[in-house]
């Protein structure tokens, strides 16, 4: 007898196994409708390879794996595929999935299949594709894809193939009869695996509360190298990491998997799968769900096609609508309610559990925590749970972490023992969503910052580059500087004076232009006046602008002059500036030629000025003279204060602008705008003398 | 149709905060049974008069900070508290210490705290020592036990035992007071155990009379409830442990600088009521296996020190007390190791 090992808490709830354990597992009859989940397993969703329409025969594939963690869909009858789309899935959510719905034709038409009629000529990856083909993933629970688990990693090398026939949840009773009625295809499929995995020991462990299933067992082992191993009843023995704790004290390293130590663990359905689909070649299209609770007259295990509506399923146990509280897929402690009575059997439904308001009443409210500890007594991950409950109730969520909150199972043994009715396991799953929340807001932080520190690195070789050129121009202005230099040691000694007078007359000839100007607008009543005054100004900045011309391209001249002896005097002395002096030569030069085309322009200017100026303004005074005669006969003095009105307004307007602008006219404006008001008010002292006449 | 939509676990074991409590009151019955057995009906009088107080008080802290009283009062805590409390008071103190020290328990030690759950001190041993420091000579008037000296009257009745609490006893009815073994020993500097133990007509086989009775059947309600798990060994029994091993350690076979023997420790004044009844309060203790162990040993550790060294004969409360302040600080240290651990957290906080 082997040496089994206690694992730490642990419950006992009542069993309530016996009610459905009366009658050998029953086929359930094909239901109208087929209603297929794409994802039934742990990974990516399988990939529908039917249309609308589409006849499918009983074992065809009908969606196909995508990625390596994923397992192909099969049609589980023959019929026509009459949906691909949502539709309300089993899943604690209450969410809906992709679905393939087959309309069943009653017929039940095998595809064709055919298996294998000796596995151990094939080797490791043939079997796993096939077992991966037949759709396999794990029945127990998590629904994982079996072949992905039996690949293994080649560093870790699998010792201990354990089966997993504990199912301590209550009520369950699928592998307790599985066990009972069909060892031989569990033996079968657990020789298989072992011709994959090659372990060194075989064990399948049995809770000693199926002494059925133990003698059964035991007697289709007897001559195989396989062991069973029973172990006293305890809820939950039959968590993957509590078993292996059990048979062979060994503990899964947080974070870790099974395999880190060795152990694989399969459950019985899938060993019998598995054979089915070695021996047989069929893919898992159906599977054994126990069908219990106080709202059904007739609990007991079903053998059901995958896709077979739950409905359908309870009604066949006799299922009393009025009766039923909820209805759990799973056991009491960690199956999950449904929303709706439509969802579809899928690979992991172990258990329909629909129980009367009397047999799982609903929790009582609430009390405070007593600290008893009873729920540190029921842990079986050796968890503190009333610290759990109060750093959850805190949001401490540093200390949830460093409490280990991440190892809790959710078995639920804590709620179930807490005497202040507490749903601890709630508080943990609320507590765990927070700590991904904030983990994956710690990482986006994280992911942001490292961006921005990516920005300022790039912005900082940016500035470096650009200073760097900066650098290169600044040298090679610095070397023109230096010719520059060069070229103005030459000119030196005439022109400057002559230029800078040059510049003082041409500014003041320019500020004079100006104030002419401004004093016409200050005195802008009048636009003859104006006119007048403009085009004389215009006149007088045009030849200005000539005269300056002039001027520089004569300076120009002489410069050039100078530079040229200098250079004649310097190729006679060989002076190693030559090459300076001609580039003096050629930029004066240049100069020149710039001055003369410059002259040119202002002088064609003030020509046109000058012939042009008279005839304009002479137009501009007749035009404005008419225009004033015609105001002085037209305007009644009324109309004249009107007029004066909007000249006022208008001038304000422009103050204000202006003003607004910090504009330098801003005195003439001001002066405008008196002159206005000035006017207005005499003009209407007028009319008011004239009315009073 | 509509289903509930909760989620898992959806069962629960037929135990609620009720339950634990009522099983605590059932345990204790045996130890009230043999204290009014020794001392008189003013034990019955004392718990009864208590719970009165404190169901009083806690329905009126409940309401002022707005909780549904009737639900939270089924809890029986408050009763536990009471009950717990008037163990400890001499039984024919005045009813206005029962009252004042009740009052305080449930008002400040427990709901000013922020009510069942949250106290950071045992309620009743905070009660029982604000009584022990302002009214001294009413808490250490015991009662002398039945049948301890030739002309001793016979123990008080009901209404006697209620006409001299409440202060309108006939004249001649009193209730007939004596020094405990605890105190005759704590006093005693020049006899040899022996001796002491001739000399004073209270000593028994092991310990004083009636404390020994009494002592043994709170026990035996301990057993009852570590049977039926409302609390875990671990904290009562190594509280026990280190109760015998200081008194083995410092016995010296009965000299007149003797502490007493280990039994005499074990069967005296308090120490089973508060192994079993006290140190287990799960509120004010520490949580987890290891802390348990830890807090316990420092209680018993205490609770000799106290008495042999200390200033008063019993130091249950004292002892207590003290070692509900370390409560969170061990917790904090001492973490289970969790399944797939190298270590126990706390350790890597440590090194850490």
């Amino acid at each position: 007898m082997r040496k089994v090992f206690n694992i730490p808490g642990g419950i006992h709830p009542p069993e309530n196994k016996h009610q459905s354990t009366g009658t050998p597992i029953a086929m359930a009859p094909i239901a109208d409708t087929l209603i297929i989940p794409l994802s039934q397993h742990i990974g990516a969703p399988a990939k529908p390879i039917v249309e609308i329409g589409d006849k499918v025969l009983k074992g065809q594939m009908i969606a196909a794996a995508t990625g390596f963690v994923s397992v192909p869909v099969h049609a589980p009858s023959s019929g026509t595929v009459s949906a691909i789309g949502l539709h309300p899935i089993p899943h604690a959510s209450g969410m809906s999935g992709r679905c393939i719905s087959i309309t069943t034709d009653g017929a039940d038409e095998w595809i064709e299949h055919k298996g294998v009629s000796d596995y151990t000529q094939l080797d490791k990856a043939q079997l796993l594709d096939i077992i991966r083909n037949a759709g396999i993933a794990g029945m127990g629970g998590a629904g994982f894809p079996a072949a992905v688990k039996l690949a293994g990693q080649p560093n870790k090398p699998i010792r201990t193939l354990i089966i997993n026939g504990t199912e301590c949840e209550p009520y369950i009773t699928a592998d307790d009869m599985l066990m009972r009625e069909r060892s031989e295809q569990i033996v079968k499929g657990i020789k298989i695996l072992a011709h994959i995995i090659e372990p060194e020991e075989i064990l399948i462990g049995i809770e000693d509360n199926k002494p059925e299933a133990l003698a059964i067992m035991r007697q289709a082992v007897t001559g195989e190298k396989m062991e069973i191993v029973q172990f006293p009843t305890k809820y939950p023995s039959g968590g993957e990491k509590q078993l292996i704790q059990i048979l062979t004290n060994k503990e899964v390293p947080k974070g870790g998997l099974p395999a880190d130590i060795g152990i694989v663990l399969q459950n019985p359905g899938t060993a019998a799968a598995i054979y089915q689909a070695v021996v047989d070649g069929k893919p898992l299209i159906s599977r054994i769900t126990t069908v219990t609770g106080e709202a059904c007259e007739n609990q007991q295990n079903f053998e059901v096609l995958i896709g077979t509506p739950m409905s359908h399923l309870l009604n066949l146990a006799g299922f009393k609508t009025a009766e039923v509280n909820r209805l759990i897929m799973g056991g009491p402690m960690m199956g999950f309610a449904l929303q709706d009575y439509e969802v579809p059997i899928v690979k992991t439904t172990n258990c329909i559990l629909a129980p009367s308001q009397e047999e799982l009443p609903e929790a009582d409210q609430e009390q405070a925590c007593i600290r008893c500890g009873m729920c540190v007594q029921a842990c079986p991950a050796s968890l503190l749970p009333q610290q759990l409950y109060w750093f959850s109730k805190g949001k401490e969520l540093e200390k949830l972490k460093s409490h280990n909150l991440a190892d809790c199972i959710e078995c639920g043994c804590c709620s179930y023992v807490c005497p202040s009715n507490i749903p601890l396991v709630q508080y943990y799953r609320s507590s765990k969503a927070a700590i991904r929340e904030h983990e994956a807001d710690q990482q986006r932080a994280e992911h942001s910052k490292a961006r921005f520190e990516a920005r300022e690195q790039r912005l900082i070789q940016e500035q470096e580059a650009k200073e760097a050129k900066r650098k290169a121009r600044a040298e090679a202005a610095q070397k023109a500087k230096a010719a520059k230099l060069a070229t103005a040691e030459l000119a030196q000694n005439e022109d400057t004076p002559t230029n800078k007078d040059d510049i003082i007359q041409a500014a003041i000839a320019r500020s004079a232009a100006k104030k002419a100007a401004a004093k016409n607008d200050s005195a802008s009543d009048d636009p003859v006046q104006a006119a007048i005054e403009r085009a004389k100004a215009k006149r007088v900045g045009g030849t200005v602008e000539a005269e300056r011309a002039e001027q520089k391209v004569e300076k120009l001249e002489k410069k050039l002059a100078t530079a040229e002896t200098k250079f004649a005097q310097a190729k006679d002395a060989g002076s190693d500036k030559l090459a300076a002096f001609q580039a003096g030569i050629d930029k004066i030069n240049q100069q020149l030629a710039d001055a003369k085309s410059q002259l040119s322009e202002p002088q064609a200017k003030a020509a046109t000025v000058e012939n042009n100026a008279d005839g304009d303004a002479s137009d501009a005074i007749a035009r404005a003279q008419a225009k004033r005669a015609a105001g002085k006969v037209a305007d009644t003095p009324e109309q004249q204060i009107e007029k004066l009105k909007n000249r006022l307004h208008k001038a304000r307007e422009k103050l204000a602008l202006a003003e607004a602008d910090n504009n330098d006219k801003i005195d003439a404006f001001l002066s405008s705008v008196a002159t206005l008001e000035q006017k207005l008010a005499s003009a209407e002292k007028a009319l008011g003398e004239s009315a009073e006449n | 149709m509509a289903f509930l939509r909760i989620t898992s676990p959806h069962t629960h074991a037929p135990t609620d905060t009720a339950t634990v409590m009522r099983l605590v009151l059932i345990a204790a019955v045996p130890g009230v049974l043999a204290l009014t057995y020794f001392f008189g009906a003013g034990v019955l009088v004392n718990i009864i008069w208590a719970s009165i107080v404190a169901v009083i008080c806690e329905a009126l802290m409940l309401k002022a900070r707005g909780y549904k009283v009737s639900f939270f009062l089924k809890d029986y805590s408050a009763i536990v508290t009471a009950t717990l409390l008037a163990i400890a008071i001499p039984p024919y103190a005045p009813y206005w210490v029962v009252l004042v020290g009740t009052a305080f328990s449930i008002i400040i030690g427990k709901h000013l705290y922020g009510g069942l759950g949250n106290n950071p001190f045992n309620p009743a041993m905070i009660g029982y020592v604000v009584l022990l420091i302002s009214f001294p000579i009413q808490m250490t008037s015991w009662a002398a036990p039945v049948n301890t000296l030739p002309d001793q009257p016979a123990t008080l009745g009901i209404f006697d035992a209620i006409a001299v609490i409440f202060g309108f006893a006939a004249d001649g009815v009193d209730a007939f007071t004596m020094a405990t073994p605890l105190d005759i020993l704590k006093q005693n500097s020049s006899l040899l155990v022996s001796d002491v133990w001739a000399a004073n007509p209270q000593f028994g086989r092991w310990a004083g009379i009636g404390w020994e009775s009494a002592n043994f059947w709170f026990a035996i309600g301990g057993c009852y409830l570590l049977y039926r798990k409302v609390f875990t060994w671990h904290a009562p029994i190594t509280m026990l442990i280190a109760l015998v091993f200081w008194s083995a350690l410092f016995y010296d076979g009965g000299s007149s600088a003797s502490g007493g023997s280990p039994m005499f420790h074990l069967f005296s004044g308090a120490t089973m009521f508060g192994a079993f009844f006290i140190v287990t309060d799960p509120v004010t203790s520490s949580t987890s296996n290891r802390g348990k162990i830890i807090y316990g040993a420092m209680i018993g550790t205490l609770l000799y020190v106290i008495r042999v060294w200390g200033n008063y004969p019993d130091a249950i409360a004292f002892a207590v007390l003290l070692a509900n302040f370390t409560a969170p600080l061990i917790d904090y240290y001492v973490q289970p190791r969790t399944y797939g651990h190298a270590k126990s957290s706390s350790k890597n906080k440590d090194q850490s």
